[in-house]
């Protein structure tokens, strides 16, 4: 009798991990070159879901893309918004009042804890524990019902206008964002206890999957995946935008460059988050929220614009080529992720295929913001 | 008992039938289980508690069509989820509830039930082969490497209790432990041996027994996150559904040996009133306690599986083996 | 500080050229711009005000010469952020953008930008020193049909595997 699959013992067979496959959470797929249990080669295909925003974003006017951002990545979309309406309005010269600004600020941060509890969970199921994943979501739940009694939705937000915002929030929200906060650092405690003591969670991480600096420059790495390979980079402290510079938080990084560094910069960054909520609902200013004078029409002028956020995942640039119109010349996303997928291909040969999942989930891949 | 081919017949069908509600009733109490560790309800709609799910699921699996994939091999792949649940049902018949609650007593019990273990992987074997699909190759030879390395510890861990006991008989090695907790094999300072290590020999049995089960933290078999669904991918229908029954079967077999071989089996702690009841309450609280791991902890890797299986486990339990010899020679 | 450094790397380059200090359109008012017919930018270095364009550094340089510029910058260790294009549609120009920038606090962000002709989209890849500019110069291939010369997998990424339409071109009709 033969067998259906049919192998020498020195030969290859290739494994196709996705586009349906539960670790990739999403449309992913990497064709993987295996030896046994070990990835000779790797090579992702991304593009199942390209739905070419960048086309959209010419064809529409500015107001009208706006939606379009929170569509890239579900998980973390007011980061997106941020850093699109941060170009519109330097290239327009459109004044933000400050209120607007903190509460910005706020709104990204709660939403960044939202995205890097998703990911938390997501991860240990990636490892095979389950339960935290809902441990998260409950605790993910709060931070949804605070920001969807402000911005009217639960996940693709398109809360922030040029020059300022959608809807004020009221004493109702500081005051149940007040109350999240000392809530989340008793989860946040109780996840350290139950996840990041686990043994068997430390063995799976630690020296898995190792990104030297360098690797990380060559293909422009950011968010937790450069800050864990010990580059201190964030573009909310490298390049201040916004009200970040008024804030005291710190850039957590770690200097082992494997996953379990990766996991940590995450966890701190929740604990950062929640201090930078913390003093932006303390110094939380009066006033308007959108400024008085503003053009009825938004043209840019002419010229090339560039702007920088840090979003949950990184890096999220936003170049803005205006030829004076109603719509954009050239609207260019860079996606974070994008670059920090990309990595994984040279990265993971040699890995063990549970290992390379390991680290797929620590790169914390939203899809849709990958494929755009 | 007089042994009529009457009462073997009743005998054996009230194993199954035990094997075969334990099996249904564990996903239930599994999904339960789950849901309260995740602080969610679980499935409480069918019935009360939802206790008619698990036959309005069993239901559902066979009213769908088994697929069988193109160019898997056909016999195999249909006779690989019989080969999973069969062993696990078999075993049930030499297994003393208590005195009299026995199918079967054989006087070489242990060694019947560990033969129909070794049963087991050939299952997960065959089904990985046969699939013809990669991830479920991947996972059945995980499961097979798991499998044998995990039998060795567990094998010399019983002989060490049947050492003690100077029987295979599980009736016999019950009855020896007779008496207190302090009798049991377990911390046995009453016992014939004396020895202060079988702790720790009880913990490398049950240690085996999630392995040999392919439960989390060692279910590398069936890995969902990374193979898929491991040695059951292709599997649909009642293949599936006999797969996962069988799954939990081998909990309750595992449970089983364990409560007999180390736990006193139907005895009471205190050394009052035994009888099935505690033979019941030891062994639910195991599954429990397996059920309770499961979702706590998340999946380690295959070479740290196999290294804590040869590194760790074989030499510490070949130490308690000679250990255990020599105080029964001294006792 | 870092910006000065890699401006006088850049600026030889470019050896005829002065640094520009702000852009010539933006000096002259609108109705001026209007009057005369826009002319595409001459190559060379200009230094940007960061408060407007987000940018510091802004090269304009051959599509020959982007190699040895994406050079300079490899050695004083920018990180690569994306490359984009930009479809002049009215020069009969296609325009690819890098953008690069810095992990220090020494703030310094870099536009390199080359155009080149329409019909004839032909760009010195840069994969042999950003390995992640692969990806990048793929997508930009996708979407505007650029051929970068000595690409290892020039092959559609986010587009099907069978695409040959460029949809970011100015021309093209969905």
């Amino acid at each position: 009798m033969s067998s259906p699959i049919q192998l020498k013992p020195d030969e290859t067979f290739i494994l196709n991990v996705g586009p349906q496959h539960p670790a990739t959470h999403g449309v992913l797929r990497v064709k993987m070159e295996m030896n046994g249990e070990y990835i000779v080669n790797a090579e992702t295909v991304i593009g199942y879901i390209h739905r070419m925003h960048e086309k959209m974003g010419e064809l529409k006017t500015y107001p009208q893309f706006l939606m379009n951002l929170s569509r890239m990545d579900y998980l973390g979309a007011l980061g997106y918004s941020h850093g699109h309406v941060l170009v519109v309005e330097k290239a327009s010269g459109i004044e933000v009042p400050e209120r607007a600004e903190y509460i910005r600020a706020i709104m990204v941060e709660l939403n960044r804890i939202a995205s890097h509890l998703f990911w938390f969970g997501a991860f240990v199921m990636d490892l095979g524990g389950f339960s935290p994943l809902m441990y998260a979501l409950q605790d993910r739940e709060h931070i949804l019902d605070m920001l969807e009694a402000v911005t009217g939705s639960r996940l693709t937000y398109c809360y922030f206008r040029y020059g300022g915002l959608y809807n004020d929030v009221d004493d109702q929200f500081v005051a149940s964002a007040r109350k999240f906060i000392p809530r989340m650092r008793k989860s946040l405690k109780k996840y350290h206890k139950l996840v990041t003591g686990n043994v068997i969670f430390r063995k799976r991480l630690e020296g898995i999957a190792p990104l030297s600096k360098e690797t990380c420059r060559k293909y422009g790495a950011s968010s937790a995946v450069a800050r864990g390979s010990g580059i201190n980079f964030d573009v909310r402290k490298n390049e201040p935008y916004s009200v970040y510079p008024e804030f005291d938080f710190d850039i957590p990084v770690y200097h082992e460059c494997d996953s379990l560094a990766r996991y940590n910069v995450r966890m701190d960054e929740i604990e950062q988050s929640l201090r930078i909520i913390e003093q932006g609902l303390d110094k939380l200013p009066g006033g308007p929220i959108m400024p008085e004078k503003k053009p009825k029409i938004i043209k840019p002028p002419e010229g090339d614009y560039y702007q920088a956020v840090e979003t949950a995942r990184g890096s999220f640039g936003v170049r803005l080529v205006s030829d004076g119109g109603k719509t954009p010349y050239r609207l260019k996303l860079r996606s974070p992720t994008y670059s920090n997928m990309h990595l994984f291909d040279e990265s993971c040969r040699g890995m063990l295929i549970m290992d390379a999942l390991a680290f797929m989930g620590s790169l914390d891949l939203v899809i849709p913001e990958i494929d755009r | 008992m007089r042994l009529t081919l009457f009462n073997v017949v009743v005998a054996v069908i009230i194993a199954i039938a035990f094997a075969a509600v334990n099996a249904a009733y564990l996903v239930w109490a599994e999904r339960r289980g789950a849901a309260r560790i995740q602080r969610r309800p679980g499935p409480n709609i069918n019935g009360p508690f939802g206790l008619l799910q698990p036959p309005l699921d069993g239901i559902k699996l066979m009213a769908k069509q088994l697929t069988i994939p193109g160019g898997a091999d056909k016999i195999l792949f249909i006779a690989a989820p019989v080969l999973a649940m069969f062993p696990a049902i078999m075993s049930f018949v030499t297994i003393p509830f208590s005195e009299n609650i026995v199918a079967k007593n054989m006087n070489v019990g242990v060694l019947m039930i560990f033969a129909f273990a070794a049963l087991g992987s050939t299952s997960l074997l065959f089904a990985g082969w046969s699939s013809r699909n990669k991830y479920a190759m991947m996972a059945s030879i995980r499961a097979v490497s798991q499998t044998v390395a995990y039998e060795i510890p567990m094998l010399i861990t019983t002989i060490t209790v049947v050492m003690i006991a100077g029987s295979m008989d599980l009736m016999e090695i019950v009855h020896q432990q007779s008496g207190s907790i302090l009798s049991w094999n377990i911390f046995p300072l009453f016992g014939r041996s004396h020895n202060i290590l079988m702790p720790m020999s009880f913990l490398i049995f049950f240690t085996c027994t999630l392995a040999e089960t392919n439960r989390a933290p060692f279910d590398l078999g069936e890995a969902e996150s990374e193979l898929v669904a491991g040695f059951h991918t292709e599997y649909g229908s009642m293949g599936f559904g006999l797969f996962f029954m069988g799954e939990y079967a081998n909990i309750v077999i595992g449970s089983c040996m364990t409560t007999i071989l180390f736990l006193g089996g139907w005895g009471c702690p205190f050394g009052l009133f035994p009888g099935v009841w505690w033979f019941i309450i030891k062994l639910y609280l195991l599954i429990a306690t397996f059920i309770w791991i499961r979702w706590t902890f998340p999946r380690t890797t295959i070479y740290g599986l196999l290294n804590l299986s040869w590194k760790i486990l074989i030499p510490l339990s070949l130490f308690n083996l000679l250990f255990t010899a020599g105080l029964l020679k001294v006792f | 500080m870092i910006c000065e450094e890699t401006k006088r790397a850049l600026q030889k380059l470019f050896p005829a050229d002065e640094v520009i200090a702000e852009t010539p359109e933006e000096a002259v008012d609108d109705s001026e711009k209007k009057a005369k017919k826009p002319v595409p930018r001459a190559n060379g270095l200009l230094e940007r005000d960061y408060a407007v364009h987000g940018y510091h550094l802004d090269a304009q340089v051959a599509a020959d010469q982007v190699v040895e510029a994406v050079g300079i910058l490899d050695k004083a260790d920018f990180f690569i952020e994306s490359i984009t294009g930009v479809d002049w549609i009215k020069d009969n120009q296609l325009e690819v953008i890098y953008d690069f920038s810095r992990y220090d606090f020494d703030l310094c962000r870099v536009v390199i930008r080359t155009r080149v002709d329409r019909n004839n989209p032909e760009v010195p890849t840069i994969t042999e020193i950003y390995a992640g500019a692969n990806w990048h110069e793929r997508e930009t291939h996708d979407f505007f049909g650029i051929k970068f010369i000595g690409h290892p997998h020039l092959i559609p990424l986010l587009l099907p595997e069978d695409a040959d339409f460029h949809p970011l071109l100015k021309d093209y009709k969905a």
